[in-house]
């Protein structure tokens, strides 16, 4: 009754408007890039430094020094660039980035995000995370409505440290569409058969409008 | 000119002593200088403090002087994928500060160009603001000081003796800025070319910022994650 991980990519990639940039975090949101239709004409930008990425390569076309921000290795498009990591990180904190797509940990009604570390269990690092967040024309969180424990990761406020404050437009979960406003989570749109009631963990509904 | 030519590895990290500060380019496993670090395994120095995007992963890179505990302070922006180093920070042998990236190629940049600190609104409101400045413009920025080091080692696809530099895809990274950003930047190179070979509009990196330069031997380039579109 909810949305599948690829279901999930191509309600993302409804939300581009064509010819724009786009970043893709690692982890879910990669699977993005494999659902946006050639004539949207968009780029997509890896923050190590190329603007263009394609896809995955043919096995004779793999090069080493040809990756991702996952360090994956990839394909270009014709018009691609490369760049170094400060020219980079310009175009994401000038505001040059129309859309960042980045995986969450939590995201609250006061558009805050959590994402890069649980303290006393696991640190990843923020990697470019908190110049996207911050950077990027529109901020679009991609992630599972529960945890594995079955708690909601859409809170009325964060619990973990903060990737960025005040920051996310939009959050897409396997079970729909949520823009938090300040103090609620608008429901923009419910997976399939998704009903309202379906978003209640421990907790209550009052999150929601 | 030919007085930034070294003739290999040992030759041009033989000065870096205990207690420098060393910063190492690459993204990953990419761009990394394999020659570089390898010489460094094999000095008797420690208490390094290392300035690069990830410590290495996976047993290799910087991998190679974090598990001989050589280093005693990092600056990197990403951990994940490192069980070296996530057990160094666990055990507190190591004191990381994690930076976000942009801000942290961006110190780099500012130390090289002289600037000494920059306003941004990166990390405002996050743990990375404790005890900094905040001043508002359109929105809270934080006040971000740049970035020194001892020495720079990085890594070119091409190089000439005066140090001009051409990097290949992805793997120029971060190595131009820290090349800029270090008192001494030593470089090495898959293919060492005569003076005005790389077209002087092709120059990524002009040889002003470089101090040493050596051909370099035996790459590896690994790959870190082969994904190929036939396997999809």
């Amino acid at each position: 009754m909810s949305w599948s991980k690829e279901e999930m990519a191509k309600k993302v990639v409804t939300l581009f408007t064509p010819d724009s940039s786009v970043n893709l975090g690692i982890g879910l949101p990669t699977l993005v890039a494999e659902h946006i239709p050639k004539d949207l004409d968009i780029m997509i930008h890896s923050e190590n430094g190329v603007l263009g990425v394609k896809g995955r390569p043919n096995k004779e076309d793999v090069s080493p020094t040809l990756i991702n921000a996952g360090k994956e290795t990839i394909s270009i498009n014709k018009g691609a660039s490369f760049f170094d990591s400060s020219l980079s990180f310009g175009m994401i904190r000038g505001g040059h980035i129309d859309y960042c797509v980045l995986g969450g940990m939590e995201v609250d009604t006061e558009k805050s995000l959590a994402n890069w570390m649980i303290p006393g269990k696991k640190v990843t690092g923020m990697g470019g995370a908190m110049d996207l967040v911050n950077g990027s024309k529109s901020v679009i969180i991609m992630m599972t409505h529960f945890s594995k424990s079955g708690a909601s990761k859409l809170l009325k406020q964060c619990t973990l440290p903060l990737t960025g404050l005040g920051v996310v437009d939009l959050v897409v979960t396997d079970h729909g569409v949520f823009k938090p406003n300040g103090s609620k989570f608008e429901i923009i749109e419910l997976a399939n058969e998704v009903k309202k009631e379906d978003l209640k963990d421990l907790k209550d509904l009052e999150i929601y409008i | 000119m030919s007085k930034k030519l070294y003739t290999n590895a040992t030759e041009a990290c033989k000065d870096i002593t205990t207690g420098s500060s060393i910063m190492s380019g690459g993204f990953g496993l990419c761009g990394i200088a394999e020659n570089c670090i390898n010489a460094l395994t094999k000095l008797d120095i420690n208490n390094l403090t290392i300035i690069s995007n990830n410590i290495g992963n996976s047993g290799r890179g910087l991998v190679k002087i974090l598990i001989q505990n050589k280093i005693s302070k990092a600056y990197c922006s990403y951990v994940g994928g490192n069980p070296d180093l996530e057990k160094q920070m666990l055990d507190k042998s190591i004191d990381v500060e994690l930076v976000p990236q942009g801000t942290f190629s961006e110190r780099i940049r500012a130390a090289g160009l002289g600037i000494r600190a920059f306003y941004t609104p990166t990390g405002h409101g996050t743990l990375i603001a404790e005890g900094k400045e905040v001043k508002n413009f359109d929105r809270p920025c934080i006040l971000e000081t740049a970035l020194h080091a001892d020495f720079a080692i990085i890594k070119a696809q091409k190089g000439d003796p005066y140090g001009n530099l051409w990097f290949k895809e992805t793997a120029r990274n971060f190595s131009p800025l820290m090349a800029m950003a270090a008192k001494t930047t030593i470089v090495e190179v898959e293919e060492l070319v005569e003076l005005g070979e790389i077209p002087p509009e092709d120059i990524h990196l002009p040889g002003i910022f470089v101090q040493r330069i050596f051909q370099g031997e035996n790459y590896k380039n690994d790959i870190e994650f082969l994904k190929l579109e036939d396997e999809k």
